[in-house]
């Protein structure tokens, strides 16, 4: 049977794609932010995932307002990354694992999430940045990924706990799966920031640190935080944080099992015009 | 019954729901348009022309025109979609949410560095001194 292993939460801002892509990376300025990540490429080496289940926003480059799905899972063969303006990013297209995210669609709607099915998609910062972050600057990615996207960019978003119970779904779908895979789920987005308006360039550093105790501790309270106080609290596009609630549904301990191990944290201030906040969790 | 909207009370923020959506869709979805390089090079050689091949209102072509990001969310305008215009325009992120908030570039800029904006006094309108 297939088996959620771990699952890893990190945020997804372009301007780290940026700085990767254009080899800035020793810059003073993003050290400690990539100084953050040598663990987790580290600890990805040895976990060697079969499979990646990356939940992620679509920032206006797949879905623009013709067309906008809560919650939309990639079931395709492979997704071309984005040219979302200033030319695609130069990293590997991402294979999918078509077999395994139809098995998923089929069981989570059925469990009553209205799914949008997606072909054919391309992908942007939202889900290679975390990529690279995790798994560095490969010829091609190391294993299949499931792309997930979640819209985050109209209001009402999904609550924190519709997330939450979707992480349950995901869960109950992947452990059904006939084949023997290790699979990780990923939760990305966050954490403070706001890019618009006046309030344009807010940070909260005892939110996000509050949000990573509660996100370890207590997911099932903090799945129950109301919108507004993200808004308020971590910003108009803090709000991506809800994403991360869909990872921390599919752990073992939500269901009974025992609680993970905190293999990994890392918070930084800035990254552009954002707070970098990380995690790995493991199931035990 | 109108709808509860609490997100009202948070200062300089507009927060881009079904109703700011549905006013800006002709604007945003003219962003989008700039996702292709054939059309940033026609928006580019006459952006009047081009901005009158969509039907948005004066109000909003007359934001685009000026690059005044805080009236073109006002008029509907969501920060992903106007993102675009930056590109075309060549500006980084930071570059464009540093304009809308009356800081200089380089004040912003450290402002990020120090740790970002406090939250403190910007919770709710009534709190903003």
């Amino acid at each position: 049977m297939a088996r959620i292993t771990a699952s890893v939460y990190t945020s997804h801002v372009p301007a780290v794609g940026a700085a990767l892509d254009l080899g800035k990376t020793g810059e003073a300025y993003w050290q400690p932010v990539f100084k953050g990540y040598e663990f987790s490429k580290q600890w990805e080496k040895e976990q060697k995932p079969d499979v990646i289940f990356l939940v992620f926003n679509d920032h206006a480059t797949a879905f623009s307002l013709d067309l906008i799905p809560t919650f939309a899972i990639g079931t395709a063969a492979e997704f071309n990354p984005a040219d979302e303006g200033w030319g695609p990013r130069p990293v590997p297209k991402v294979v999918g694992h078509p077999k395994l995210a139809a098995h998923i669609a089929q069981s989570v709607i059925q469990d009553d999430f209205d799914l949008t099915i997606v072909n054919k998609m391309d992908v942007d910062h939202g889900l290679t940045v975390p990529l690279s972050l995790m798994f560095g600057q490969p010829d091609a990615w190391p294993c299949p990924i499931i792309p997930f996207a979640v819209n985050v960019v109209q209001y009402p978003v999904p609550s924190g706990r519709r997330c939450f119970m979707l992480g349950k779904a995901i869960r109950k779908a992947i452990e059904s799966y006939d084949e023997p895979l290790n699979v990780q789920i990923w939760g990305t987005g966050g954490m403070s920031h706001q890019l618009q308006g006046p309030r344009a360039g807010l940070i909260n550093k005892e939110f996000d640190k509050a949000f990573l105790d509660r996100l370890i501790d207590d997911p099932e309270g903090l799945s129950k935080m109301p919108h507004i106080d993200y808004v308020r609290e971590a910003g108009s596009e803090g709000i991506e944080l809800v994403m991360w609630l869909i990872a921390r549904g599919a752990m073992s301990d939500i269901n009974g099992g025992r609680k993970p191990t905190v293999r990994h944290r890392f918070y930084h201030v800035p990254a552009s015009n954002t707070a970098v906040g990380h995690l790995i969790l493991e199931n035990n | 019954m109108s709808l509860d909207k609490p997100y009202k009370d948070i200062p300089g923020t507009t927060i881009f729901d079904a109703d700011m959506s549905r006013q800006g869709y002709h604007l945003n979805q003219f962003c989008m348009s700039l996702m292709k390089a054939e059309n940033r090079a026609r928006f580019k050689a006459n952006e009047r022309a081009y901005l009158d091949e969509w039907p948005m209102s004066e109000e909003q072509k007359q934001a685009v025109l000026a690059r005044d990001l805080n009236r073109c969310i006002e008029l509907g305008g969501n920060i992903y979609f106007l993102a675009k215009i930056g590109a075309t325009d060549g500006k980084s992120f930071q570059q464009m949410a540093g304009s809308m908030t009356g800081m200089t570039e380089e004040a912003y800029r450290d402002m990020m560095v120090k740790g970002g904006r406090s939250v403190e006094g910007n919770r709710s309108v009534g709190e903003k001194k």
